[in-house]
């Protein structure tokens, strides 16, 4: 046990000792928001610069009035189509578009004319200055005025609770788990695969170095592989610690300093912005009440079970792929070797990130569901995204019995395999070779 | 007492054996050689002692213990195969590995910097071992097995690799050690080394043990009652011994080589010779321990 220690501190300092540590640990939670903010931010200047694009029109209907708008300056031609598009090929623009006479029940013909092919959404921006118009000329055709037209539109929110079975009931949002479960999900995941390759490294570079045999002499080599295991989980939680504590001082620091508001915040002042004054009063009413709503959701959600079981498969899942990555490192001489006996590794933890996604956030109570969240290979990911919609309790400890057997049941297996595989280098391992090691007798 | 005693140590794979019925016994404070060509169960045999695989059958003593876990710090193991951590300092390196087999880290440390002032790479200490020469790193690897005072040092091809210089360093510190009250075993394909450090030996070939004794018993054994005499004055003999070969040298001089099939000692054949000729020299040709060697792998291999 003392051994096992000792092996567990030195792969610990050997790690976090190193400078490539120390940097990922600071710079990643501050490289990935500044490129996403980056982006965002380009995103937001060009739209703000960017030039209207120039349309020609041949309205043959007589139908439409076009102005320009921020996105399109209009050219209005007169004479035939193939003089329009003459025309049109002459200059740089952006389209001609062609509007043919047409019946306003039947709007039929219509064609755009391009040099390059254009980007769906400005496509669906003419489409949506052409659809307006239309609907415009069908309201007079009907007699219907546009103040009627707004008092028909209706907006309606369900307002989520959940009924437990003693009768208590809790309001929920189902955008806030789906977000959850999301990150959550994803989160394991990259941990799972990031670390277990770690492990794998620094098995096949005890083996390369020699050094393995020097080691076995003085533990066993069960001790050495689970040493091995633990010291990285400590280094993987310890970044995992940090990283939180820095993007939270991080954003709530820079928010604070620049006076920014959060997002959502934003997003809600633009749009009201850009409604008339009658229409904010109402809008303001509601949104005090949705913020609230949210608030109040966000306080339903039990934060703690939620912290709990997702170190808990986080340890799990990681225990029981670390294993078969030290296996799978035992075996090979290199890298690169390594790569057959990979993939089937990272197959089902794929199969339950993928699940994840087209399955679990989708309907979280479903069979499939319900399966991936309890076969251990993929629970760890499947059940941390599942668990914020709520998961039976028996569920929750069949998955988590099932995980602890099986990261015990990969454990055994592996250190079976790795007791025989760091001694042999040189031999060409295929999965009768690892077998064959498996069954050998100690 | 016996530093280490094997009884009939077994060891089978699926499709073949690595050690058949093995018995070997290694008397305390010697050098013995564990020789035999490669392939023949010696490395399997190592691992045994060093409790990294199990033997199927036999029992293995040591210092007249039951061979147990605990006896980890006992023994000091330079495997054929060797290395460091290459990411790690000298210091880091030398602590960990001895804390390994048992050291408090006060002990290590005050016995890693006693060893690498005796071996004058004081400077090293905080070195990546990356950063060191194959021959640094083999001063190192070799302190690393010692550090813990193992009353059993097995050493596995020990001089494979190592420059002349260091060679002769390692060379003085294992008899230093030996010295001191250490056990070695040598693990090696190198007669040189056996004929020139080892006071036991045994042979291992195919799995199995072939001979085992001192060196000078192995040598009587297969010694073939040859003698090189130098001679003034050219004579026949008959009766007692044969004449191999007879070379003239200048002035009368001759070396004639004889084979004394029936003789009792050396002695009777000096009192023949006197009678027939002047003896200037008399030397009882005695086998290296590669010609024994080599003899009897090849003598199995035939049979």
């Amino acid at each position: 046990m003392n051994k096992i220690w000792l092996i567990i501190q030195r792969e610990f300092l050997n790690r976090v000792q190193k400078k490539s540590f120390l940097v990922a640990t600071i710079l990643v939670p501050l490289i990935f928001p500044a490129i996403i903010g980056g982006m965002v931010w380009f995103m937001v200047k060009e739209s703000e610069s960017a030039k209207a694009a120039v349309v020609h029109v041949l309205d043959q209907s007589g139908k439409f009035v076009f102005e320009d708008t921020k996105k399109f300056d209009f050219v209005i031609e007169t004479e035939g189509l193939d003089a329009a598009k003459e025309k049109y090929n002459k200059t740089k623009d952006f389209a001609l578009l062609y509007i043919p006479n047409f019946e306003i029940s039947k709007p039929e013909g219509f064609v755009i004319y391009t040099k390059e092919n254009p980007s769906i959404e400005k496509i669906g921006d003419l489409e949506g200055v052409l659809q307006d118009r239309i609907r415009d000329l069908k309201l007079e055709q009907y007699n219907i005025d546009k103040a009627t037209l707004a008092g028909l539109k209706t907006k309606v929110d369900l307002k989520q609770v959940n009924i437990t079975e003693t009768g208590e009931e809790k309001s929920s949002n189902s955008g806030i788990l789906y977000a959850l479960g999301f990150i959550l999900g994803i989160l394991i995941y990259m941990f799972v695969l990031i670390y277990g390759i770690q492990i794998m490294q620094g098995v096949i570079d005890e083996k390369t170095s020699k050094i393995v045999e020097v080691i076995v002499s003085s533990v066993k080599p069960f001790q050495l592989m689970m040493g091995k295991i633990i010291g990285i989980a400590s280094v993987g939680l310890l970044q995992f610690t940090i990283w939180i504590l820095i993007i939270t001082f991080v954003s709530s620091s820079v928010l604070g300093y620049f006076g920014l508001k959060m997002p959502q915040q934003q997003m809600q002042e633009q749009m009201m912005n850009q409604m008339d004054a009658e229409q904010k009063e109402e809008v303001q009413a509601m949104q005090n009440d949705k913020v609230g709503e949210l608030m109040g959701n966000l306080s339903q959600i039990p934060f703690a079970k939620i912290a709990f079981v997702f170190i808990f498969f986080f340890l799990g899942g990681y225990l029981l792929y670390g294993a078969l990555f030290a296996a799978v490192g035992s075996a090979v001489d290199s890298i690169q070797e390594s790569q057959q006996f990979q993939f089937p590794i990272t197959l089902p933890l794929l199969v339950g990130y993928m699940g994840l996604f087209l399955v679990i956030l989708r309907d979280p109570h479903g069979p499939m569901s319900f399966w991936l969240s309890i076969i251990p290979l993929t629970s760890p990911v499947a059940m941390v995204g599942r668990i914020a919609f709520g998961v039976p309790t028996w569920e929750l400890i069949l998955s988590m019995v099932l995980l602890v057997a099986g990261f015990i049941f990969t454990t055994w297996v592996a250190g079976r395999i790795y007791r025989v595989g760091i001694l042999m280098s040189g031999t060409k391992v295929n999965y009768k070779v690892l077998a064959k090691w498996f069954m050998i007798k100690n | 007492m016996e530093a280490l005693v094997a009884k009939g140590v077994t060891k089978r794979y699926t499709n073949h054996t690595a050690l058949d019925d093995v018995s070997l016994t290694i008397p305390s404070k010697s050098i013995y050689g564990l020789l035999g060509p490669n392939g023949a169960g010696k490395t399997t045999f190592i691992r045994i002692v060093n409790q990294i695989i199990n033997a199927d059958q036999g029992d293995i003593s040591i210092f007249g213990e039951k061979l147990e876990s605990k006896h980890i710090g006992t023994i000091g193991y330079l495997p054929e195969e060797r290395g460091l951590y290459k990411k790690l300092k000298v210091g880091e390196q030398l602590l960990y590995l001895a804390q390994l087999k048992g050291l408090s880290k006060k002990e290590a440390l005050e016995r890693s910097k006693k060893w690498i002032t005796k071996f004058e790479i004081k400077d090293w200490w905080d070195k990546k071992v990356e950063d060191l020469s194959k021959g640094m790193a083999q001063k190192v690897q070799f302190i690393s097995t010692v550090m813990h005072e193992p009353k059993l040092i097995i050493l596995d091809e020990p001089f494979s690799g190592f420059d002349p210089v260091n060679a002769q360093l390692i060379t003085e510190n294992i008899l230093e050690l030996r010295d001191n009250g250490s056990t070695i075993i040598f693990s090696t394909h190198r007669m040189e080394t056996v004929e020139d450090l080892c006071d036991h030996v045994a042979l291992i070939n195919k799995s199995k043990k072939i001979v085992e004794g001192t060196k000078k018993q192995i040598k009587d054994t297969y010694k073939s009652n040859t003698f090189v005499v130098e001679h003034k004055g050219a004579f026949s003999v008959n009766g007692a011994a044969s004449i191999v070969s007879q070379k003239s040298l200048e002035d009368n001089f001759y070396q004639t080589v004889l084979k004394g099939e029936s003789i009792q000692s050396p002695n009777q054949l000096i009192a023949e010779l006197i009678k027939l000729t002047e003896v200037h020299s008399f030397v009882e040709k005695v086998p290296t321990m590669s010609e024994i060697f080599i003899s009897l792998v090849k003598g199995k291999t035939d049979e």
